[in-house]
């Protein structure tokens, strides 16, 4: 079988408190929609390498709530719940995300959308946060394994920031 | 920890669009600072009050050549981005690349079901 490498999630900040990600999948919109809002599924995905998704709860529809719990890999539960504001089946969901180890810090606003060309898919994630200091949050619970990371090609991070 | 003040972090300053593009164009290599005015078509005082922000976070460094305010880029402070950004990244390419695995199953799954039906 032929091994073909993965395609590469692109993150940026288009404004000061927001985050973008952006993902090609080599399937249709609608089986990528399904696996992301399918309860068995979103848990064989969602813990990624930082450790297991022991749960996910979807109450799939405007005003429903959703809960992913992941077991880390240092042992301690990482939680996110948040609720539906918007659902166009395949095409577009809004919703808003808390991360309970800092619920104070409020919602953000996540805006996922599915774009399907020549049977491939590209998931687009926008969250929004309430302030710039709150996505700092984000960024300081992100850094602590980034720090011995290299120096390089600084110059190509000021073009990645577009 | 104690947040920086807004003039003196690195976020803050490539939060603006017009200063990544000015970071953009210095990342080319360094420019008099007419030649960022023409190249970003914005009026001087305006350019001059991006770079003062950079400055002041150390993204940029100005030295006169001349009569010329000649700016280069400096990457050092953008590092604590780009590690942030690239952990947030492995982290997310990290899950995707569990999504792929679903991925295909479900696509087999859906292909075998409409051999199954086709043979109904």
């Amino acid at each position: 079988m032929a091994v073909t490498s993965s395609n590469k999630a692109v993150v940026t900040l288009p404004a000061e408190n927001q985050i973008l990600i952006v993902r090609e999948f080599d399937a249709p919109k609608h089986l990528v929609y399904r696996a992301s809002t399918t309860p068995e599924l979103i848990k064989r995905w969602w813990g990624g390498d930082r450790g297991e998704c022991t749960l996910a709860e979807v109450d799939l529809r405007v005003g429903g709530k959703w809960r992913y719990v992941m077991t880390a890999n240092g042992g301690f539960e990482v939680a996110f719940h948040g609720e539906y504001r918007e659902i166009i089946p395949a095409e577009r969901t809004v919703n808003t995300e808390i991360y309970e180890g800092a619920p104070e810090a409020g919602a953000a606003v996540v805006t996922t959308t599915f774009t399907e060309e020549a049977g491939r898919t590209t998931l687009t994630l926008l969250s929004e946060y309430p302030s710039r200091e709150v996505r700092d949050i984000v960024i300081n619970s992100g850094m602590e394994g980034g720090m011995q990371e290299s120096m390089d090609k600084l110059e190509q991070v000021a073009i990645s920031l577009r | 920890m104690a947040r920086a003040a807004t003039t003196t972090d690195a976020f803050n300053a490539v939060a603006e669009p017009r200063r990544r593009q000015i970071l953009d164009v210095l990342a080319a290599g360094e420019r008099p600072v007419n030649d960022l005015v023409l190249q970003l078509g914005l009026a001087q005082p305006v350019v001059s009050k991006h770079l003062r922000v950079l400055r002041d976070v150390g993204l940029v460094s100005v030295r006169d050549e001349g009569r010329q305010r000649v700016y280069r880029l400096d990457g050092q402070p953008l590092k604590p981005i780009h590690d942030w950004v690239k952990n947030y990244e492995r982290s997310w390419s990290a899950r995707f690349d569990r999504l792929d695995v679903v991925l295909e199953e479900l696509k087999k799954t859906e292909e075998e079901k409409s051999g199954s039906d086709k043979q109904q």
